[in-house]
């Protein structure tokens, strides 16, 4: 019976809900990906004109991608660009930068051992351990098949 | 032409982020776990790594990328140092990206006040 | 005395008199539709202080001391603060008034707080416990952000369904004589969970509760929506207002146009981006002491029934998969001679 009802009700949640602009969202995430992308291109051609092979030529853009976000975002611009590109800010690694830096900023006030040193983590944290484990299954499987 | 293929490229994976997050309520966290995850599986499983030879940037640079360069580093470890690789790769392979990311998080927070939206 | 009518309710015998109220608003409220209502609008979201927590506290002071100033009160004319807000262990208003030397009940109803403050100061006068009361409420968008969801600079985008928390601290003092319109009495909600889980649609959380309440009181007073001339619930926003007239229609009850939502009213939906509407303790809090206040002194209002509404939940609930659980908080208030 009450679940009957929270059914019924979680229907009429969703016809009174209004949907996300899934269009326009997707067309300037789209745009937005894209020039990070395309900005990403630049810099790791100008690394290889330079000289570095192809693999230090894509490490150098990451980093310089990474940092440009993290200051972009301790000035408070990262943030507006995300409200306005949605996944088009997240998606890059840009957006990995942007999801260590703001907590960092964030929490400063609650000291720099477990505000900053803790906080900093709080997004990252995640990615970085699905990551290394997702790279660990990969590898177990790959020493045994290889 | 590399400009093209990369904004094109890494637009279209951005797009699949943004389906996800109006479609099924996924926070930016989980979409972050996500793809670098899948990255990873697609870089063992090697298809990432032609898409990365064709569009550059474009692939290099979005999450995915970023879990194809664990897969890659593992791998590579594992050719060099055998066994010892599978806990040495992913960290390797990252170690610049996510050094980059947290030193630089210090030196904002030394340096800007949070900020209201 | 006060008599228990209903299953719910209250009805006063000696009401007690809303003398004066204040209000204090962030920035963003200030540029509002109901910003001439407001006593202060603040310039700077930190209020002069260095953590959005600490700022809530200031603002919630400023607040409180205006009230009693506004009433002709000192502090120790006052019996007992009754205030609330949003943060952890209601830090925002025990370090707010911690200098006041004001006896002092410190209450959690989430945004229903004000409601609920109000409906215990009420209590406090009818009984004798108290000649004055002040009942307050707060809420800052930018520590909500911070404890409830993302760093605000984090680059996400707001569902539609979303709700923006309001910054500022409304005020009211009860007093058992005095002019001005009365508190006549008080439903008190329970809490309604429909299984919602969504935190970016806290609306649909907290309408079945606002829906429930309304249904009981009226049936506890024995009067029809028309009795009002203004039935205002707290912060459901533009979607948790269709719910509740499409719930109390299935029930043959309809509350016309003399139902407004302090979430809608207090943001222009159009230019300001809040989405779905404002939402917090502040946010019924300081419609009532801006707009609904000012209305019922001029007697555009002569009956309210104010109904705040709270989503019960914390990030850790929410984390373990708790459903989001609603209340609301029924207060009449009334131009009675």
């Amino acid at each position: 019976m009450d679940k009957q009802k929270q059914q019924e009700y979680q229907k009429m949640v969703e016809r009174a809900s209004p949907n996300s602009p899934i269009f326009a969202d997707c067309l300037r995430a789209f745009l937005v990906g894209g020039i990070i992308c395309t900005i990403g291109q630049c810099i790791m051609n100008f690394c290889l004109s330079m000289g570095a092979d192809m693999e230090n030529a894509s490490t150098y853009t990451s980093v310089i991608l990474v940092v440009a976000a993290s200051i972009l975002t301790g000035l408070g611009w990262y943030g507006k660009l995300g409200k306005f590109a949605g996944a088009g800010s997240i998606v890059p690694i840009t957006g990995f930068s942007n999801s260590v830096t703001s907590p960092a900023v964030e929490f400063k006030k609650e000291g720099y051992v477990l505000g900053v040193g803790a906080k900093i983590f709080l997004i990252a944290g995640p990615v970085i351990l699905y990551g290394v484990i997702s790279s660990m299954l990969v590898g177990i499987v790959y020493y045994f098949v290889r | 032409m590399d400009y093209i293929k990369a904004f094109v490229v890494g637009g279209i994976i951005c797009v699949i982020g943004q389906i996800l997050i109006d479609k099924t309520k996924l926070t930016s966290a989980r979409i972050l776990v996500l793809f670098v995850v899948l990255g990873c599986i697609l870089g063992g499983l090697g298809i990432y790594q032609p898409l990365v030879d064709f569009a550059g940037a474009g692939a290099s640079v979005p999450l995915p990328g970023f879990g194809n360069l664990l897969a890659k580093g593992v791998k590579q470890e594992i050719d060099q140092s055998g066994a010892l690789g599978i806990l040495t790769g992913g960290f390797k392979a990252s170690a610049a990206g996510i050094s980059a990311a947290i030193v630089s998080a210090f030196i904002m927070s030394l340096i800007f006040d949070p900020k209201e939206k | 005395m006060a008599v228990h009518i209903g299953k719910q309710s209250v009805k006063f015998d000696l009401c007690a008199v809303v003398t004066a109220t204040a209000s204090t608003v962030g920035t963003k409220e200030g540029e509002g539709p109901l910003k001439e209502y407001f006593d202060v609008v603040l310039k700077d979201n930190l209020a002069g202080k260095d953590s959005w927590e600490k700022a809530e506290s200031e603002i919630a002071r400023q607040n409180i001391s205006l009230a009693i100033k506004k009433a002709g009160l000192k502090n120790e004319d006052v019996d007992y603060i009754i205030t609330g807000d949003l943060l952890n262990q209601c830090c925002g208003s025990t370090f707010g008034i911690r200098d006041m030397g004001i006896p002092y009940f410190g209450v959690f109803g989430a945004c229903s707080t004000m409601g609920e403050a109000m409906a215990l100061g009420a209590l406090l006068v009818d009984g004798g416990g108290a000649k004055r009361v002040v009942a307050a409420a707060s809420s800052h968008f930018c520590s909500a952000e911070k404890q409830f969801r993302f760093p605000l600079e984090l680059g996400t985008q707001r569902p539609q369904t979303a709700t923006w928390t309001v910054t500022g601290d409304g005020a009211a003092v009860l007093e058992r004589k005095g002019k001005g319109p009365k508190i006549t009495g008080i439903t008190t909600g329970k809490i309604v969970d429909m299984g919602i889980t969504d935190g970016n649609n806290m609306g649909a959380a907290m309408a079945p509760a606002a829906a429930d309440l309304i249904e009981r009181h009226l049936k506890d007073f024995g009067v029809a929506p028309d009795y009002y001339d203004v039935i205002a619930t707290g912060d459901l926003g533009y979607v948790g207002r269709s719910l509740v007239c499409e719930m109390l229609e299935q029930k043959g009850i309809t509350l016309g146009d003399r139902y407004i939502d302090c979430g809608i009213e207090i943001f222009d939906r159009e230019t300001q981006d809040t989405h779905s509407g404002g939402s917090g303790c502040a946010c019924s809090a300081v419609t009532f002491a801006g707009m609904l206040y000012s209305k019922l002194k001029s007697g555009e209002i002569n009956r309210l029934l104010f109904i705040p509404t709270g989503a019960l939940m914390s990030p850790t609930s929410l984390g373990q998969g708790e459903s989001i659980a609603g209340i609301a908080h029924g207060v009449v208030i009334e131009n009675v001679r």
